[in-house]
């Protein structure tokens, strides 16, 4: 593997940019054995990989094993990838199912995501402040990326999955609900809980008022 | 449409293909009331600061492990 890859500053993509139109080419050439193809992939996706394992395990061994483990089945199975899916995707699931199969070892007793979401909760909003044009701009990049770790921390296991592989992964509800072996509405149902506990954790910092 | 149902509709909103008389209604309702476009616009914003935050890069001995490990794989499957 050439030490090239292995540069810490090589610039990452923005989520929005990480699936790339070159995807199922570089794929065609890792399954045709072209190692440096694989090891592009594996280079493009390694941060949102890792934050993913982070995100589900909540244990900084666990999400490093996860992730290693998840890149390491890809290459296993890859003859098995049909591309009926992005690889991408396909990439996130066995990386959901690698943290999950941590979290559960170390919590047991905490994770059932098919579990029913508990309706009677009052989903009214307490907190309903304006924000302003762009709140984020006012923290840094660092501190930022606290805020919203800690934030996403503190969701339920279920809530968090849920909000993590759709709104910072961008997988589709049904990809989503596909991974997490969830129905269509249990996904919408936990995704709407978490977006609105997330705004609420938010709130304090992003409201108007916050720093001022 | 009250609050309550509209924070309830909000899971379709938020997504494409909601119905088009659902959305109409939600949208008459937004321009009604000033706490649900606070909460809508909030969590849309939610929504596009997660979605837009750069993912941290992985610890150095974290990556160095990974590259190990892939290495030691990609030489076991050469022929």
């Amino acid at each position: 593997m050439s030490s090239a890859k292995l540069d810490p500053l090589e610039p990452q993509p923005r989520p929005s940019q990480v699936v790339k139109d070159d995807e199922p080419t570089l794929v065609s050439a890792a399954k045709a054995g072209d190692v440096s193809a694989f090891e592009t992939l594996v280079n493009r996706y390694e941060r949102r990989i890792f934050r993913l394992s982070q995100n589900i395990t909540q244990n900084k061994e666990d999400a490093e094993d996860a992730m290693q483990e998840a890149f390491l089945k890809a290459y296993e199975h890859l003859g098995e990838f049909q591309g009926n899916s992005r690889f991408y995707t396909w990439l996130v699931r066995i990386a959901v199912n690698q943290a999950l199969m941590k979290l559960r070892r170390r919590r047991p007793n905490v994770v059932s995501l098919d579990e029913e979401v508990d309706t009677g909760e009052d989903l009214i909003p307490r907190e309903v402040e304006d924000w302003g044009p762009s709140p984020e701009e006012r923290y840094g990049q660092t501190e930022l990326g606290q805020i919203l770790s800690n934030a996403v921390a503190d969701l339920d296991p279920s809530f968090r999955i849920v909000f993590q592989l759709r709104d910072i992964e961008e997988l589709s509800t049904e990809e989503t609900a596909e991974a997490l072996g969830l129905s269509v509405p249990a996904v919408k149902s936990r995704l709407l809980r978490a977006r609105l506990k997330l705004r609420q954790k938010l709130n304090r910092h992003f409201r108007r008022e916050a720093n001022s | 449409m009250k609050c309550k149902s509209l924070i309830k509709d909000l899971a379709d909103y938020f997504d494409e293909g909601i119905d088009p008389a659902l959305r109409t209604e939600i949208e008459e309702h937004l321009a009604k009331c000033k706490n649900c476009r606070l909460v809508v616009d909030t969590c849309k914003k939610t929504i596009e600061i997660f979605c837009n935050s750069e993912p941290a890069p992985v610890p150095t001995d974290a990556r160095a492990r990974l590259y190990q490990a892939l290495e030691k794989k990609l030489r076991q499957a050469r022929p």
